[in-house]
């Protein structure tokens, strides 16, 4: 115990603190540029995903795959295929931009789904009287359904965020220098591993646990609204 | 290019794969089981444990639910040693995904919990039920129904968590694939079918869940889409 | 000329054989009911008419113009001569009564806009609800919802209105102020189908009253024949359990 509080000026020198908040904003990058790629290319899954068309179908069927895919594999196995994908055809050496791209993917997939979920929580009276008025299937989504579904979306969105900040510890598997790899670094320059991984879930929690709070702020405001 | 996609070497690792991922299942069976037994101690608290158990039942779940199971299973295994614990890589991981589980199955077992309404357990008194009776025939079933879908969505994240045991060394399918990934450098072979060996035992999963779901429970749960 | 003619169609959802050989003519400015048990087949043969139902074999022919509803400037044709109002639902939640009721013909049907509102404020001043033009659905009743639905169904200048149930879903005090409505579209001469519950309304305001059961046209007769002396067994049973209510 004492060897710990001795260590600790030694462990929270200024170099540390910069090392630490710059993994601290690789991870953010991660979840940010994930999830807000994830949102747009999600949303046009969900959307070419209804669509009826005979032509469309080949595109409904690689969608459905896609999505199955990337929400039925872990996320280290993915980090895992990619590295090598992109190592082996010599794409780009640059592990940020894997892992970036990975993250993408896997946001897609998942978001993809919620908001695929939001669309179909509108009751289907709303698209059929809208339909027998002559709205085209994407007037439907603009005018009536979007505006409405937008309500449900948010919520679980928001909440897959917070979930996605701790699924990017695992990029530190492919050497991405976030805050997991951060804390593996400084645990092999010998400091005290509980000092070094202690500290990484301290951070981990300043990050999550403020989203979370105002995540379920929304989500009673949301509801209060409806009511 | 200079690399051709050739899966014959791989392939006949199969089966050590597959073997594998029985080991997967194991650790999310139990895990999943071990969080279920203290998640339902602990939703029991939070819905009527006095103040201070509550609080305390509180600070456990944020602090499990907001920081990475991957980073408290390494605190587990790197940092405990240093007051004089040590976990093998296997109960490390274990005993990790079981404190996690917990944190979340106590949520979502709570929130079965305040799902009872009050005009079923009006009904059941009103028909002279015993409270071992209303526990019996009202609450329980209606429990389990809400409960089920959330429950096996966990599971099946559970069982695609424990990939991270391979970081640890632990020898389930992910472990494995690493293992015959720097025997043959065949990456993306060996990648991709343990990705495929994933989605598969996901798939029956789900469908087994579905089942269960359907016809003990009437919870219904949709397999795909 | 029938203004709707229908022969020998055949419609399915999914596997299930909702319409079966279904032969129906409705003159212009007839009023027609259908009436029939729960999965009869009346709902979806309104629907199938708007097009959300696409029929399997037979024929549709509107104003003596053979329809096909897999073509869809022949859906849009007909949709801009059929409107149709469901049993709960209709109106977009999203937007306000004024908005609900111009969203369209302005819009989709790209009519003028200072027009289209100053038919719509002397719609839902018709069915009532003029003081409600800003209000949202959500603030309004069942029955204040389905009226602005009906003025929103005429605000698409359709020759003929559906009316699919449309207050099955209402409380019971609510129900008579949307029948008032229909009633007195029914005096103005619009051809309408009706789709009811409601018997005693049904026997007063139809020219016309088909019996339907389990996909099929049973029987179409005068309303005081369906009621009082229908020719099929299977109507007689229907009507006489109704009736006892």
């Amino acid at each position: 115990m004492e060897r710990l509080l001795e260590e600790i000026p030694n462990f929270f020198t200024i170099w540390n603190i910069i090392f630490l908040g710059k993994a601290m904003g690789v991870t953010l990058l991660l979840t940010v540029i994930g999830c807000f790629v994830g949102f747009s290319f999600g949303g046009l899954l969900a959307i070419f995903r209804k669509t009826k068309g005979i032509i469309l179908l080949p595109l409904r069927f690689f969608i459905i795959i896609y999505t199955e895919i990337f929400r039925r594999i872990p996320f280290l196995v993915s980090l895992l295929l990619m590295f090598y994908v992109f190592q082996i055809f010599k794409i780009t050496d640059n592990l940020f931009v894997i892992a970036t791209l990975t993250v993408c993917l896997i946001a897609t997939a998942y978001i993809g789904e919620i908001i695929r979920s939001g669309i179909e929580s509108i009751n289907q009276t709303q698209w059929d009287a809208a339909e027998a008025m002559n709205f085209s299937y994407y007037q439907v989504l603009r005018e009536v359904i979007f505006p409405q579904a937008w309500k449900v979306i948010l919520p679980p969105a928001f909440s897959f965020f917070i979930m996605f900040i701790k699924d990017t510890a695992l990029a530190s598997q492919i050497g991405v220098m976030e805050l997991t790899f951060a804390a593996k670094i400084l645990n092999n320059k010998g400091f005290s591993p509980m000092l070094s991984f202690g500290t990484i879930l301290v951070l981990y929690f300043i990050l999550s646990f403020p989203l979370d709070r105002f995540g379920k702020y929304m989500e009673k405001k949301l509801a209060s609204n409806r009511n | 290019m200079g690399y051709t996609i050739v899966y014959t070497q791989v392939l006949e690792f199969f089966p050590y794969l597959v073997r594998g991922a029985l080991i997967s299942l194991q650790i999310a069976i139990l895990a999943f089981f071990g969080g279920m037994f203290f998640g339902l101690i602990f939703a029991t608290i939070r819905t009527f444990g006095n103040r201070l158990m509550n609080n305390l039942v509180i600070c456990y779940v944020t602090f499990f639910t907001n920081t990475p199971q991957l980073v408290q299973i390494y605190f587990l295994f790197f940092a405990l040693p240093e007051v004089g614990i040590l976990l093998s890589p296997f109960m490390a991981v274990l005993i990790g995904m079981t404190l996690n589980a917990a944190a979340y199955l106590c949520e979502i077992q709570r929130a079965g919990f305040l799902s009872i309404r009050q005009n079923e357990l009006d009904a059941a008194k009103t028909l002279n039920f015993t409270l071992i009776q209303q526990v019996k025939y009202v609450i329980l079933p209606h429990i389990m129904k809400v409960l089920f879908p959330p429950l096996s969505n966990h599971y099946i994240i559970m069982t695609l968590g424990t990939s991270m045991a391979a970081i640890f060394g632990v020898e389930e399918l992910t472990g494995r694939a690493l293992n015959i990934n720097s025997e043959t450098f065949r990456s993306i072979e060996v990648f991709s079918l343990t990705a495929l060996i994933y989605i598969v035992i996901t798939f029956i999963a789900t469908f087994l869940l579905a089942l269960i779901g359907r016809y003990f429970f009437k919870a219904k749960m949709r397999i795909i889409q | 000329m029938p203004q709707i003619e229908i022969k020998s169609l055949n419609a399915y959802y999914d596997k299930l054989h909702v319409l079966k050989d279904i032969n129906l003519n409705v003159e212009k400015g007839e009023i027609l009911s259908l009436i029939g048990p729960s999965g009869s087949g009346k709902s979806s043969l309104l629907k199938m008419l708007v097009g959300l139902l696409t029929p399997k074999s037979g024929e549709v022919h509107l104003n003596n113009k053979s329809i096909n509803y897999t073509n869809k400037s022949d859906l849009r044709s007909v949709r801009e001569q059929i409107a149709i109002v469901f049993q709960q639902y209709n109106l977009f939640q999203n937007m306000n009564v004024l908005k609900n009721v111009c969203i369209a013909p302005t819009k989709i049907q790209k009519r003028d806009q200072k027009q289209v509102e100053e038919q719509a404020i002397n719609l839902l001043e018709k069915v009532g609800l003029k003081d409600k033009l800003k209000s949202y659905p959500d603030e309004l009743s069942g029955g204040q919802q389905q009226r602005v639905a009906i003025a929103r169904a005429l605000c698409l200048n359709p020759e003929i209105l559906l009316l699919d149930e449309v207050t099955s879903a209402l409380d019971p005090e609510l129900v008579q102020e949307v029948l008032d409505t229909i009633r007195i579209l029914a005096s103005e001469g619009m051809t309408m189908l009706i789709v009811s519950h409601e018997m005693s309304f049904v026997k007063e305001v139809s020219n016309k009253v088909v019996f339907m059961d389990n996909g099929s046209v049973i029987e179409v007769n005068d309303p005081k024949v369906i009621f009082d002396k229908p020719k099929e067994k299977r109507t007689l049973d229907f009507v006489s359990k109704i009736l006892k209510d």
